[in-house]
């Protein structure tokens, strides 16, 4: 019988695959999709939640979630389209600094 | 059972394709497999009854942000040289997964302390239906539902402006 600590445990882990993401790879690009990727993790988490107490509340926050991820999606890859003309790269560790 | 089976086999599709985006060199394949988690993921919510979620994990991540993604991977034109800055994927990222173990553990550990969560029988047939959803937010959410249209304008006026240095 599957439960909420099941729906629990697959969120956790993949948090941990998004954190790793984050932390290991230096390509601009996978950062940011495994920022989307914890963005996901929390939200199965949020939906479980919602069905473990018969309430549509974590349904309203995923949703919510979702319009901010895709603002976020927007403006986070018009980033990364002035900062790769910036400096030909996509290495992170090239972008130490805020000014150009 | 046939929830258990389905299940077990999202979850590992899910974080499968988490995992297999990580550790691509090239960012289009690394968006192709997202898609791939993101499609296990709405099966995931299904599972859930959460109909309208699982529609709109499939509209919104794995149709407009990864096409985004994917445009703007295209857009840049990355050449070979822009993606070999030494990037040694094998123990970067398993240092990483090493390193967060214990965590990982900690959490788990918590969670299996929780008292049983078996899911409790649906209130009704319609539980998260979009008539249900979208009533349950204009009802309770309606000054949030119309910040998330100031925050999409704002977003769209920032994406311009960083886009056009000069207007």
């Amino acid at each position: 019988m599957i439960s909420l600590q099941h729906f629990l445990i697959a969120s956790v882990l993949l948090f941990a695959v998004g954190v790793a993401g984050v932390v290991g790879r230096k390509n601009l690009f996978i950062v940011f999709m495994s920022i989307e990727l914890m963005l996901n993790a929390v939200n199965l988490s949020f939906v479980a939640f919602a069905r473990f107490l018969n309430q549509l509340d974590g349904h309203i926050y995923v949703f919510l979630v979702m319009a901010v991820a895709a603002a976020e999606a927007a403006i986070g890859l018009a980033i990364v389209i002035l900062l790769f003309k910036g400096k030909e790269s996509l290495n992170v560790d090239d972008f130490s600094v805020m000014k150009q | 059972m046939l929830t258990t089976i389905l299940f077990y086999l999202l979850a590992a599709v899910m974080i499968g394709g988490g995992c297999v985006t990580i550790t691509r060199k090239q960012p289009l394949a690394a968006a192709l497999s997202l898609v791939v988690s993101f499609m296990a993921l709405s099966g995931l919510y299904a599972l859930l009854t959460a109909q309208l979620i699982a529609i709109l994990q499939i509209l919104v991540y794995a149709g407009a942000i990864v096409a985004l993604i994917v445009f703007v991977i295209m857009l840049l034109n990355v050449r070979e040289q822009d993606l070999t800055f030494h990037e040694e994927l094998v123990p970067q990222v398993g240092v990483a997964a090493i390193a967060l173990l214990p965590v990982v553990g900690v959490v788990v550990a918590a969670i299996g302390r929780l008292p049983a969560g078996t899911f409790p029988p649906l209130t009704g047939p319609d539980y998260g239906s979009i008539e249900t959803v979208g009533m349950f937010l204009y009802q309770h959410y309606t000054f949030v539902f119309e910040l998330v249209s100031v925050l999409l304008t704002v977003a769209l006026a920032g994406v311009v402006l960083l886009a056009k240095r000069r207007i």
